[in-house]
């Protein structure tokens, strides 16, 4: 019984992980916790649907068009908002209370323009088959959400540690003034990490569209909530804590449905959240050090 | 003795900062503590305001340790701090600024304030007037109700001092009073702290400006790399071989 | 149509936007205090349900009277955020808002799935007891207990605090203490207007005080300006009306309200009532009119 849940919550641990890896990713390199990357997720699962219905494009391009719409809508937020309140050297707050200004726009615009009903990818678009891997039940939806999760965050990780580019977005994350210094483009790689982030976030809102089988307007909130709870679990800006943060939600989450409750779903990542909070508030992998200017 | 600092260490990690360091800072007079940058003399701040605490060793101020005391407390047992990269409260006026300094003092209580009793508004306007006396010491009085942002650096300085002044303290902790001002300013800074000091305030100075230094202070100690390396009169330091080495050998690098 | 039989009309209609005038004006308040320390907290709107419920559960099911009703719809979210604040007021501003945000979330789903707070539907026949000098009188102790406030030792330290806090500790100030008790001034506030808000809404629900909400009011706060008192409540006042306003806009007023919030950031950073740019400004426009009498 136990065993069957082991590939649900791997793939909703997986999605988890990749949104809070995209949220991370930005507080870590940017400084900034982008309460707007719950929007930009679900941008990305509408982006898809609306490739999959109006121009009939199988599922790989569909999430490939979402990549492309959310990270197009990071890469504005960047320089239409972030930049301006860099350049003025705004207090912490500030930013975050202009992303959730953000978050309201997108999600009601999305509401008005496609109203407030659930949405479905259409049957023929997902894959039907289901596989028995060491005696379990795995449909290929959870597979193919494992697989392409685990596959991006390889990828994400490959660069971060055996780049250049990896290397220079750690010494921006370390002092943005020192690698400046160093000659980074630290402007242009804050672009460039706003982009492949809210890609990663568009990518994970079709992910979970299709493992819930449902689109709304308002479907970004609760995760980016989750994601809230995840990176400080895992310690903000940190990649190991994101990554293994969300898995370790999934499973939690998968647990209390199967032996507790379903109502309590929501509340698991909070009361981890908490937990942390009281215990270690700078999360499993966070260091205690300030981020200097 | 008014402050003792015994065989302090301090190790971040790996990291050792501070080994063995022991120095007495009499009362009365001017004590500076130079070195090179990097050589832990911050450290020595931090420690004694509660912001670190020491890994071994420990602090004697005014007859009692202060190893565990908060920060927010320590200027209830009279010590008082100004900060190397000067921190006001810019977007406060400068009485406003003085008076937060009072503010352990300010013995009024939710009842009083609410209800905007006779004791409050003494007690209040009793600090005001304190106020614009200390600013009138730093020679800042006249821009009383200006705000802190529109004083240039050494006028800051100064309103820093003002502030830390407000709090009553034995020992005023001056970091790097000088940091990043001309000449000028540094001579007009000099007599501002000749002024403290004969009003009978304790002074612990850090600086690394050598001659700022040796005009100044009653006694210096020497850290380099964590490490007192010399304490004694300005003339004995001058003339001290290990000082010369350390200073001369880090500007010939 | 007589004066009274338009005014008893107007009333019918109005009534309930011009009491949300006056809670909104509470709540942005509230949050004021906690920005005044430099907190941001997103946990009011989870205090405001709170302290309804409370309140409400103790006229419908107590039968106890308003004030006590009142009385328990601000003293309870203050306990609780005196529990809450302790280990959560030692993060720092951003881990703070997170803090605060996750609280909220576990506030609206707790109530969700309790029986005593009516699960998912909430509670409903909330008895319509408020009057308007009932909410003149709790706005106006509040003003006053917030001006005496800022005008006492509470209100410089909160000051002192918000920018920066090393240098206060080091000034003798207790940061720790301070923010609790900002936190908590903020809670029971947002609890009282929360407990105002029940009883002449009919109905409340756990939607009602959810993320939502709590973004709601801190674009009153910022919208107006935290400089003084008087920013939220300019704020609060014409983000209560402007829906009516905009009323045919349905879901795209919502859009708006996410839009100002990045409007007001990007381009009046201290809100609308700024005293320094007023003053600034007024000393630019006589400076201009003496120029221009000088050359006439």
């Amino acid at each position: 019984m136990l065993e069957q849940q082991l590939f649900n919550a791997l793939s909703l641990g997986s999605v988890y992980a990749l949104f809070a890896l995209g949220f991370t990713l930005v507080f870590g390199v940017l400084g900034v916790v982008n309460l707007s990357h719950g929007a930009v997720f679900m941008v990305g699962a509408y982006a898809a649907l609306q490739a999959v219905l109006k121009l009939n494009l199988p599922l790989a391009g569909a999430l490939a068009v979402a990549f492309a719409a959310s990270g197009l809508l990071g890469l504005l937020i960047d320089v239409l908002v972030l930049r301006p309140l860099r350049a003025r050297n705004a207090p912490h707050l500030i930013p975050m209370i202009a992303t959730i200004g953000l978050a309201i726009a997108l999600n009601s615009l999305a509401q008005g323009i496609f109203g407030a009903e659930n949405l479905r990818f259409p049957a023929e678009v997902l894959p039907q088959q289901t596989l028995n891997i060491a005696g379990l039940h795995v449909t290929m939806l959870e597979l193919g959400i494992i697989a392409l999760s685990f596959g991006l965050m390889a990828v994400l990780l490959l660069v971060l540690r055996g780049t250049q580019l990896g290397r220079a977005l750690r010494a921006i994350a370390e002092s943005p003034k020192a690698a400046a210094l160093l000659g980074i483009n630290v402007g242009g790689l804050f672009m460039l990490t706003s982009f492949v982030a809210a890609g990663l976030g568009g990518v994970a809102g079709v992910l979970i569209g299709l493992y819930a089988n449902a689109l709304f307007p308002l479907m970004g909130q609760p995760i980016l909530h989750k994601g809230i709870a995840v990176i400080i679990l895992g310690g903000m800006g940190d990649i190991r804590g994101a990554m293994i943060g969300g898995l370790f939600l999934g499973f939690a989450e998968v647990l209390t449905v199967a032996y507790i409750s379903s109502d309590f779903r929501d509340a698991v990542a909070f009361g981890l959240l908490f937990l942390i909070l009281l215990v270690k508030p700078s999360g499993m992998f966070g260091k205690v050090l300030e981020r200097k200017a | 003795m008014l402050l003792q600092f015994n065989q302090i260490s301090k190790n971040f990690g790996g990291l050792q900062v501070l080994q063995g360091v022991q120095f007495h800072v009499p009362e009365g007079g001017i004590f500076g503590l130079i070195g090179p940058n990097g050589a832990g003399k911050t450290t020595v701040f931090n420690l004694i305001t509660g912001l670190l605490r020491a890994s071994s060793g420990n602090i004697v101020f005014d007859g009692q340790d202060i190893g565990n005391v908060a920060p927010h407390k320590i200027t209830e047992r009279g010590i008082a701090r100004t900060f190397q990269n000067i921190r006001v409260f810019k977007e406060m006026t400068l009485l406003e600024n003085v008076v937060v300094g009072m503010h352990d003092h300010l013995d009024y209580g939710f009842g009083g304030l609410l209800l905007n009793l006779g004791s409050f508004r003494k007690i209040e306007k009793e600090a005001r007037e304190r106020a614009l006396e200390l600013l009138s010491w730093v020679r800042l009085d006249h821009k009383a109700g200006m705000l802190a942002d529109s004083l240039s650096y050494g006028e800051q300085r100064k309103l820093e001092f003002a502030r830390a002044l407000a709090t009553k303290p034995k020992l005023l902790l001056l970091d790097e009073p000088v940091a990043g001002m001309n000449p000028a300013e540094k001579t007009e800074l000099m007599a501002e702290i000749i002024n403290i000091k004969q009003r009978g305030f304790s002074i612990f100075m850090i600086e690394h400006d050598m001659r700022f230094v040796m005009g100044l202070c009653d006694r210096v100690a020497v850290l380099n790399f964590g490490k007192i390396i010399a304490e004694g009169t300005p003339d004995q330091i001058k003339n001290n071989q290990e000082v010369i080495e350390a200073y001369l050998g880090k500007e010939e690098a | 149509m007589t004066m009274m039989e338009w005014w008893d009309g107007f009333w019918a209609t109005y009534n309930t936007v011009i009491f949300s005038v006056g809670v909104n004006a509470m709540l942005a308040l509230s949050i004021y205090v906690t920005l005044s320390c430099g907190l941001l907290s997103l946990a009011n709107a989870a205090f405001m349900g709170i302290g309804a419920y409370v309140a409400s559960l103790i006229t419908m099911q107590a039968g106890l009277p308003f004030p006590v009703a009142l009385a328990a719809g601000g003293i309870l979210p203050a306990l609780v955020a005196l529990v809450i604040g302790i280990p959560t007021l030692r993060l720092s501003g951003v881990y703070l808002a997170m803090a605060t945000l996750g609280f909220g979330e576990v506030v609206r789903v707790v109530v969700l799935n309790m029986e005593i707070t009516g699960g998912p539907m909430g509670l409903n026949g909330v008895p319509p007891i408020t009057e308007w000098w009932h909410i003149v009188l709790l706005l106006g102790v509040t003003i006053y207990f917030l001006a005496r406030v800022r005008r006492s030792k509470i209100g410089r330290a909160f000051e002192a605090i918000k920018e920066d806090e090393v240098a206060a500790r080091l000034m003798g100030v207790n940061v720790a203490g301070y923010k609790l008790l900002a936190f908590v001034i903020g809670a029971a506030i947002a609890g009282v207007a929360g407990a105002l808000n029940a009883h002449y809404t009919f109905t409340i629900g756990p939607n009602n005080y959810g993320f939502e909400n709590a973004v709601d009011i801190l674009t009153m706060a910022v919208f107006g300006g935290t400089s003084n008192l008087i920013g939220p409540m300019i704020g609060s006042t014409i983000l209560s009306l402007l829906p009516e306003v905009l009323r045919h806009f349905k879901d795209f007023r919502l859009a708006a309200n996410g839009l100002i919030l990045i409007l007001v950031v990007l381009y009046l950073p201290k809100g609308i009532w700024d005293p320094r740019r007023i003053r600034a400004f007024m000393q630019r426009r006589n400076a201009a009119q003496t120029a221009s009498k000088k050359v006439n």
